[in-house]
């Protein structure tokens, strides 16, 4: 581990609760390190999964999103509730894609909380640079994970539409969002609405390099050769990518 | 008479309280006259370093008010100007004012302290408590309002005329020497007496040898050493040898709960709590300081106080010692003074500290008795204003109110609560001069800016010390100057303050500016301060951006200097790359609905509507139960003698003959929408269902009594609670009368891990029934068990009447506390309560008749479910969180919404009355307008990205975005006044054609670039 290593963080937080929270911590003097830059909008549901990738995509370590605690929100929206499944889908994305997802959090601190601002802030600021810089830590270069964001980012509208329409949870009470985002159901969700778009746009702009073999390509995305054939069949269908019998290699059509 | 010297009402202080008085009555369509003797606004609160128990700095948060006081157009501010006399009525009164010379010509000055440079007479500087020196001509102090200086009577030319350089040097000619005092007299309808108080002067007799030892101060001089605009810029150096201090004492009730000659018998309220602040902050600026406090009872009463005193006792090397003191001596050698207590185990102990400072309680104004005279009005005993029992903002004269200290000791947030509240009895006395004599405040035009490149300004503030001493701010501003698009960067001691904000708005028409970044505090109180200010300067107040470089950087990362400075780089230019790509944004106007709604039918909701009413405005009031009242119906008497039920009854008469109040009773909400000006409330009430529209609403829900678990509470009927006991009490029951023993057991329920806080209220309570029985039993023999006797402010006067009576009272810490046992001795049952007698040293068992619990008070039942369908926010106790603790203390942070009453903070009834005048003079500044400005941020469709999904449509709540026809087909649009600005619609929109006006992608990504490319 690099005991010099500083990570970079920041913070997209609400005006109402969690800004007002990190103003009370400040006011109250607490202590926490210096790694964190806040970000403010009105509300934790303006928060874009884009705002994230982008954040990621400049080497940014931890990324935080703070509201108001469910069902305290300011507006009558409670958005922060979309928050709350934007964060969790983030999350698993980048588990997918071989990132830690403990460098993407969300927490809930109220105006009144400054101590819980602090302590969240300790515990975070701990967290990431235990984890080490991003990608390095996960044992990713620079291209590839440069690669991979991009593949997600030209994801975001259709994931925007998944998270309307399919990962959208009736009631909005704490538990039965924990309890949807926790079920075998999202994961199947997931996996058959995400992941394996995912999977394909991200084998795609690998083969925009260059023309490689099912098995380098499992190698490259931590993908099993199996899973690589099924999405490979299911492009070359569609006629986006092709097979080269003379390097015996995939390529783009 | 000239039409300038007729308004409507007269603010005699320019403190605190005055300047909030001025300011809702100016707001609310009065003008208003802001009389201060002093030379400038401001009082005792610019003095203070801190506010407890938040610790925010105290100028800053009461500046941004003079500017306010200032550019209001309903407000005259005349400084240094005294009342002569006053004559006529309520209604009409004439007031002669005289206005003292300060030998400046306000009009010519521009405050730029030339003059003091080159005057030669130092004189001992009075805003400083003369621990510094100033000159004879000068600036009171650098956020003064009227930013001009003040000629002392030190001054040579005054006293024998014999210099006259200031005259020479100031090149506006803005000196007059030879300038008379000047009288004036103005009309006025109502007056408004806001003259503060004084503190208690330890040097009239010596007390602690102050006056006599160099290193024994005060804490109002403990204050300025402690302030970064003090006389050692924040550094705390003694007085004797200018060296720090490491072991410092402070000695508590220093004049308060005195009797003997010269000392004041009451409590003055707020010196344990200011105490407690000064040790924080004195272990803030060096953490090897050694602090003692020498206490009486510390009186945690307020809101986080109890959580605030836990701090202070908890930090390394501070010591908390109950005795009584006398000073001992002062070391010739060292000046050091000694300091003799009492111990517990080890009798008197002598100890030397560095520095002794002593806790002053607070005095009634020194011209109170000439004020007086001069309005016609009456003092109580005690040299304060009298005023009515269950009005504390009414004296005994028709048409003249007070607000503020002028009738007890009170702190900051009472002050300002009074002051919103002697707006609201102005307004039911001159109802129908409102917005006669008002004016609209004029901006110049708004510059259009889109052709011109970009010129960010970017104006860093030191907050006086508070981010100078950490952050490196010349080196911050020699950093923004390299940044792309920044066309001017300077530093500033206090960019708050009325000259600073007016330089910038300067800046920004010389230097052409277009965007500006403050690197200063929290855009949360600050925004609406530098937005005014970009108006004034001529371009649209959304070229803005606040870089808050104070509580998330210097006083977060106060310990490193270096990676807190990088910290604030990354900050400021996170916040310049934002303000390149910032619009322009136009704000509109929505019709403000007059009605209120009041939601709770106890004294508070129905004191405030009947405010409302009084003032003219109809209003709805909701009461949960089926007869008004509340928890009031269970007190029969205050301590000062109030016959609570016939009150009471006056009151329930009043509120149901008034013919613009609306009563609903088992009244539920079950939902709310709109927002400011224009909410509509849906109420189920006796079996029907009506909507309420109104513009305001004040949340008055009450609180109730915790249920004991502890102490038998319900296995027996001789334990009762405090409540109880008081209803038996005016029932004069049997048992009572026949009763030999009674024990009251103080703090049930709360001041515990899970209740963290005092609930003001039982300590008098308690003293309350002990007096009340003791009339219809004289012979009963009271024990009260308590931890600290909370009898602050005059209750204590009560308390030491009972003690006086025989009461006992006996202390006990919380980790032993008072046991009671249900027995059967010799076929008797015995109700046995024991405790530790400190003073005997062993435990003292007492066979009770009957045991009164203070049980704590908590929030009630519905003021969580209220909160939640006002989207306002509730303390980690349960009470509801108002927007400021110590100026906004009736406001939420939700436009619109206002609070008072128990569901604030367990209080007193009078006190009550006090805030839900508060509150309806607060909601009467928004009911008096016809519209309420919204805002420019709102969402916008971009039509041709729109892809008709609904997806925006279904997210939103308000009913903002609705699809209309285009040529092209269906296709979003939003409804901008009905659009709050969450942005929530930005976030699922899958092709960003819906997007957030100042906080559009754009604006955020490059934010999040600036955050990494520095």
């Amino acid at each position: 581990m690099d005991y010099n290593f500083q990570p970079k963080m920041i913070g997209i937080i609400c005006n109402w609760c969690c800004y007002g929270g990190a103003d009370l911590c400040g006011v109250s003097r607490f202590q926490y390190p210096p790694h964190i830059r806040l970000i403010r909008v009105m509300c934790s549901a303006r928060v874009d999964l884009l705002h994230i990738v982008r954040a990621f995509t400049n080497g940014i370590d931890g990324v935080f999103v703070g509201g108001c605690h469910l069902c305290d929100c300011h507006y009558v929206t409670n958005g922060n509730f979309n928050a709350f499944s934007m964060v969790q889908v983030g999350r698993k994305i980048m588990e997918r894609i071989g990132l830690y997802p403990e460098r993407l959090r969300l927490e809930w601190v109220s105006a009144g909380e400054g101590i819980r601002f602090a302590n969240f802030m300790n515990e975070y600021s701990a967290e990431i640079t235990k984890l080490g810089p991003l990608g390095k830590a996960e044992g990713m270069d620079d291209t590839t994970l440069a690669f991979k964001l991009e593949a997600v980012q030209k994801l975001i509208p259709y994931i925007k539409l998944v998270l309307t329409q399919r990962l959208h949870v009736p009631v909005r009470t704490e538990e039965a969002y924990q309890a949807f985002f926790t079920s075998d159901e999202f994961d199947r969700l997931f996996e058959e609405l995400i992941a394996d778009k995912m999977a394909i746009s991200l084998i795609t702009s690998l083969l925009r390099e260059k023309s490689l073999s099912t098995g380098e390509i499992a190698e490259t995305l931590g993908l099993s050769p199996s899973e690589v054939t099924r999405h490979i069949i299911g492009s070359s269908r569609q006629g986006l990518i092709r097979y080269d019998v003379n390097t015996k290699s995939y390529a783009l059509s | 008479m000239n039409k300038e010297d007729i308004g409507d009402v007269v603010v005699i202080g320019g403190g605190i309280s005055g300047i909030q008085a001025a300011l809702d009555l100016a707001t609310t369509g009065y003008k208003v006259y802001l009389v201060e003797k002093a030379p400038t606004i401001g009082g005792k609160m610019a003095q203070l370093d801190k506010t407890f128990p938040t610790n925010d700095c105290s100028m800053c948060i009461e500046s941004p008010k003079f500017i306010e006081c200032d550019r209001h157009p309903n407000i005259e501010i005349l400084t240094y100007t005294e009342v002569d006399g006053v004559e006529g009525e309520a209604g009409d009164f004439t007031v002669t004012l005289k206005k003292k010379p300060r030998y400046i010509i306000e009009d010519k000055c521009t405050g730029c302290t030339v003059c003091s440079e080159y005057c030669p007479v130092p004189i001992p500087d009075p805003f400083n408590q003369n621990l510094a020196s100033n000159k004879a001509i000068h600036i009171y102090f650098s956020q003064a309002v009227p930013l001009v200086p003040y000629i002392d009577e030190n001054c040579l030319f005054l006293k024998d005329k014999k210099c006259s350089i200031c005259v020479g040097v100031c090149k506006n000619h803005a000196i007059d020497l030879h300038q008379k005092a000047e009288k004036r007299v103005i009309k006025v309808g109502a007056i408004v007496l806001a003259p503060g108080y004084e503190v208690f002067d330890p040097g009239l007799r010596g007390d602690y040898g102050y006056g006599k030892y160099a290193n024994v101060v005060t804490s109002l001089d403990f204050e300025r050493l402690l302030c970064a605009t003090g006389p050692f810029e924040g550094e705390i150096r003694r007085p004797s040898d200018n060296q720090h201090p490491h072991k410092i004492a402070w000695i508590h009730c220093v004049g308060s709960r005195q009797h003997i000659p010269g000392g004041n018998s009451y409590c003055s309220s707020v010196c344990c709590t200011y105490i407690q602040k000064q040790v924080i902050l004195a272990k803030d600026h060096d953490a090897d300081t050694r602090a003692t406090i020498f206490h009486n009872d510390i009186r945690s009463y307020g809101k986080d106080f109890e959580r605030f005193y836990e701090r202070a006792e908890n930090l390394p090397g501070v010591e908390f010692i109950r005795s009584y003191v006398t000073v001992g001596k002062e070391i010739p050698e060292t000046k050091n003074i000694t300091i003799k207590y009492a111990t517990p185990d080890e009798g008197v102990k002598e100890e030397e500290f560095d520095l002794v400072v002593l806790g002053i309680g607070m005095n009634p104004p020194v011209d109170a008795t000439s004020l007086a005279t001069t309005f016609g009005i009456e003092l109580d005993s005690r040299g304060f204003c009298k005023t009515n029992p269950v009005n504390p903002i009414e004296t005994t004269r028709r048409g003249i109110f007070i607000s503020g200290a002028f009738y007890a000791p009170i702190d900051i947030p009472e002050s300002v609560m009074a002051a919103s509240g002697a707006n609201a009895l102005t307004g039911e006395l001159l109802r129908s001069r409102r917005g006669t004599l008002s004016k609209a405040r004029v901006y110049p035009e708004e510059r259009d800016v889109s052709e011109e490149e970009v010129k960010v300004g970017v104006f860093a503030c030191h907050c006086g010390a508070n981010i100078g001493r950490v952050v490196d701010i010349p080196s911050l501003v020699d950093y923004s100057r390299t940044l792309d698009g920044v066309a001017h960067a300077e530093e500033g001691l206090f960019i708050c303050s009325t000259d600073a904000a007016q330089q910038i708005a300067n800046t920004i028409r010389e230097k052409g500016l277009n965007r500006v970044v403050v690197a200063a505090c929290t855009p949360r109180t600050h925004e609406p301060l530098f937005r005014d200010t970009l108006r004034e300067g001529g371009i649209n107040q959304y070229f803005f951006d606040m870089a808050n470089i104070r509580e998330h950087c210097s006083w977060v990362h106060s310990k490193q200097k270096e990676e807190a400075t990088k910290k604030a780089k990354d900050i400021v230019r996170m916040s310049v790359a934002r303000s390149v790509n910032l619009e322009p944004l136009q704000e509109f106007n929505l019709p403000v609905n007059k009605t209120g709604l009041v939601v709770g039918g106890g004294v508070a909701g129905m004191t405030s509507a009947l405010s409302l009413a009084n003032q003219g405005f109809e209003v709805h009031l909701l009461e949960k139960e089926s007869a008004l009242g509340g928890m009031a119906l269970r007190i029969p008497t205050t301590l000062e003698g109030v016959n609570v039920p016939e009150y009471l009854r006056e009151l329930i008469r009043k509120v149901y003959q008034h013919p613009l109040i609306y009563v609903s009773h088992d009244a539920t909400i079950t939902d709310v929408s709109g927002y400011v000006g224009n909410f509509v409330t849906t109420v189920k009430s006796e079996g029907r269902i009506k909507k309420i529209k109104h513009g305001a609403a004040i949340l008055a829900t009450g609180a109730g009594e915790y249920k004991p678990t502890e102490y038998l509470y319900g296995t027996t009927d001789k334990v009762v609670t405090s409540v109880e006991l008081g209803e038996q009490i005016a029932w004069k029951e049997k048992r009572l009368t026949e009763a030999k023993n009674l024990v009251m057991i103080q703090c049930v329920g709360c001041r515990q891990e899970d209740r963290n806080y005092c609930s003001r209220v039982c300590c008098s309570h308690s003293v309350k029934n002990a007096l009340k029985i003791k009339e219809i039993n004289p012979k009963l023999d009271i024990y009260i068990l308590f931890r600290d006797m909370r009898t602050y402010g005059f209750s204590e006067d009560y308390y030491r009447e009972a003690a006086g009576k025989d009461v006992k009272f006996i202390r006990y810490e919380p980790d032993d506390k008072p046991r009671v046992e249900a027995l059967t001795e010799g076929g008797k049952e015995v109700l046995r309560v024991s405790v530790p007698d400190p003073i005997l040293g062993k435990r003292l068992a007492i066979d009770a008749d009957l045991v009164a619990l203070a049980a704590a008070v908590i929030p009630s039942a519905g003021s969580h479910e209220v909160a939640r369908l006002f989207k306002v926010p509730l303390n980690p106790d349960g009470f509801f969180q108002e927007a400021h603790v110590k100026l906004r203390p009736v406001d939420f942070a939700a436009e619109g919404v206002f609070l008072c009453g128990t569901a604030h903070y367990p209080k007193h009834i009078s006190e009550t009355i006090s805030q839900a005048y508060g509150a309806a003079g607060r909601a009467a500044t928004l009911l008096s307008q016809d519209t309420v400005t919204a805002s420019g941020s709102v969402c916008e469709v971009k039509e041709t990205d729109c892809i008709s999904c609904g997806a925006c449509i279904s997210v939103c709540s308000y009913g903002a975005i609705e699809f209309h026809e285009t040529p092209k087909g269906k296709k979003a649009s939003v409804n901008s006044i009905l659009c709050k600005g969450d942005g929530l619609c930005n976030a699922v929109c899958p092709t960003a054609a819906i997007s957030l006006k100042h906080y559009t992608d754009e604006e955020l990504l490059c934010q999040i670039d600036a955050a990494t490319d520095g």
